[in-house]
């Protein structure tokens, strides 16, 4: 079993690293630093560090004016005031001009726990994916959040990277034939009954769910989708043709998300019964990390029963 | 450049806007004509623009933090030399590149697009702070309308100027005193807001935003100004220019019809006969 820890500090360890290879890396943060794990950054590279304190719209605007003058801005928040609160600076003055600000959103979902509903961000990725010219980049274990964030420096363009809180079991480095490119989902289990498509700190448990069907004779594919935009509709549609049916799970809502995008992509393509699994039409609540993810059934046994429901589908 | 010569160019960009907005039969003449003349010393006095050069690095830095006021802007650019000034007969047509906000990705010698109010002066902000970690001289400048600060990001953004002692940020507020609903007084009271700014850590400077030789020497004082941000604040007219526009809220967003256009262009132009004869 892989180590457990938040993608959140991994992503503010190799945010440190590539200070030193990219002098135009700046990072601006909103009075989270010690939560986002900017703070790492802030400790080795104090001048280009920005607190901003607590506005986040203008740190986005800020960031895109940095990003016109060539600079490579990170701004960090929790996902909720992130994306949120400065949806509408993210689009008219990040996503429109196309700038190339890395919107980074710590403290996506329920597993947020103990704080409760305003600070449990699920619209996140639907908001985000809904802007023209966004990237969304979910990823779902620290080695892959490593990835990612060399991959979005190198990667010129908006783009919103979701992180978490809760610390999660590291999987992706144990997989042969894992790689990891953006725009493009990597296959974690082959599968001929049905596929999960997974995105964020749910690929471990989908792969854990898949486990579970294998005892009970089910052949499950499991996909993880860490971009969410492009959505790598390729590999979604093959998915479709050769398993017949979808089970997609995401640590978010369930509407315009992961779910949402799974299913414009077949629709037109190739239709299949697609069960979005994720948080429903409501709000969070307070409690612990696991105890919420248990309440949305965004556990192993929770996505292998949403499994059986898509295979009575096909 | 002398005030008579400035004065001259004002009125050409007047003539433009007018012609844009008409051509356009929408948009925002009355902010885009009592901003006329801050934009036009800005361009042909203040800034370190090249036409030629777009894009230069060291260039200084514009954001119309007004956005509607597009027509003011393309204006100046195109008597710049940015593009040709006929080009404002295809304001806010769809395959012009002359939006009906400013759109950095396709009209040269635009910095930043623009559009939704609050939002400029934030990217000034970061265009300033840029300069000053890359040890660049250029300095950023930036109109607002006074209904804008009442979006609470212009507030923001004032604080984090003054946190990182942006002396390479100038801001310059359009106080025509309307918005579109009215008279700002009634809309949101702003005043005072020389000493808003004053407390948020800004050197503030206070001029007849019609009057040339003020506002050059207000921009220098600006330069002058070390360790602290300077805002300008241009008492203005808006509508400047036509007398039927002036001070007349209803013409915040509204075009003229081609009887109001030839009484618009007649005394414009009149003006300017006046000036180069």
């Amino acid at each position: 079993m892989g180590e457990r820890k938040a993608t959140r500090a991994a992503y503010g360890e190799t945010l440190v690293e590539l200070g030193a290879k990219y002098p135009k890396l700046v990072v601006l943060d909103a009075d989270l630093s010690g939560a986002t794990y900017s703070n790492k950054f802030a400790a080795k590279y104090p001048d280009r560090f920005f607190n901003c304190g607590i506005a986040e719209q203008n740190m986005a605007g800020i960031a895109a004016g940095m990003a016109a003058a060539g600079l490579m801005p990170f701004t960090n928040s929790f996902a909720m005031f992130a994306t949120g609160r400065a949806f509408e600076q993210i689009r008219n003055s990040i996503a429109y001009p196309k700038l190339n600000v890395k919107v980074v959103g710590s403290h996506g979902g329920p597993s947020v726990g103990e704080d409760g509903a305003t600070h449990q961000m699920n619209e996140d990725i639907a908001i985000m994916r809904a802007i023209p010219n966004m990237m969304v980049v979910v990823p779902c274990d620290t080695y892959e959040m490593d990835l990612a964030v060399r991959a979005l420096a190198e990667y010129e363009g908006p783009a919103y990277l979701r992180m978490c809180r809760y610390a999660t079991e590291r999987v992706t480095d144990a997989i042969e034939g894992y790689s990891f490119e953006l725009g493009k989902g990597c296959t974690l289990r082959d599968g001929s009954d049905v596929t999960v498509i997974a995105t964020g700190i749910t690929v471990p448990m989908a792969l854990e769910a898949a486990e579970l069907m294998a005892s009970e004779g089910v052949s499950v594919r499991v996909i993880d989708m860490h971009t969410v935009k492009p959505l790598d509709t390729e590999l979604t549609i093959k998915a479709a043709k050769e398993t017949g049916c979808i089970v997609t799970v995401e640590e978010a809502s369930i509407i315009g998300g992961l779910g949402s995008a799974v299913c414009e992509a077949v629709s037109g393509a190739c239709p299949v019964p697609v069960v979005r699994h994720g948080v429903p039409d409501v709000f969070g609540r307070s409690g612990s990390a696991a105890q919420l993810l248990e309440f949305f059934g965004l556990t192993p046994e929770g996505i292998a029963a949403k499994v059986k429901e898509a295979l009575k589908l096909k | 450049m002398t005030d008579k010569e400035l004065e001259i160019l004002a009125t050409k960009a007047r003539l433009l806007i007018l012609e844009g907005v008409h051509c356009a039969k929408s948009g925002h003449p009355g902010g885009s004509l009592s901003c006329a003349d801050a934009m036009t010393v800005l361009y042909f006095d203040e800034m370190n623009v090249d036409p030629t050069d777009p894009r230069n690095p060291d260039r200084d830095r514009f954001v119309l933090s007004k956005g509607h006021c597009a027509p003011a802007l393309y204006a100046a650019l195109a008597l710049r030399g940015f593009f040709p000034p006929e080009e404002m007969r295809t304001l806010r047509s769809i395959n012009s590149h002359l939006s009906g906000h400013p759109d950095m990705e396709f009209v040269k010698g635009v910095d930043m697009s623009t559009g939704s109010l609050g939002q400029g002066i934030s990217t000034a902000v970061g265009m300033a702070i840029a300069a000053k970690l890359t040890g660049k001289s250029y300095r950023t400048y930036s109109i607002l309308g006074d209904g804008e600060i009442a979006e609470g990001q212009v507030w923001e953004a004032a604080m984090a100027a003054a946190k990182w002692k942006l002396d390479n940020l100038c801001a310059l507020v359009d106080v025509n005193g309307l918005q579109i609903d009215g008279k700002t007084e009634d809309v949101m009271p702003l005043e005072p807001i020389d000493k808003k700014f004053e407390a948020f850590g800004w050197h503030v400077v206070k001029v007849d935003g019609h009057n040339y030789s003020e506002i050059k020497n207000a921009l220098s004082e600006a330069r002058a100004t070390k360790d602290r941000p300077t805002v300008i604040l241009l008492k203005t007219v808006k509508g400047k220019g036509v007398s039927y526009m002036e001070n007349v809220a209803g013409w915040h967003g509204k075009a003229p019809n081609d009887e109001q256009y030839e009484i618009a262009k007649a005394e414009v132009e009149a003006h300017l006969a006046e000036l180069e004869g």
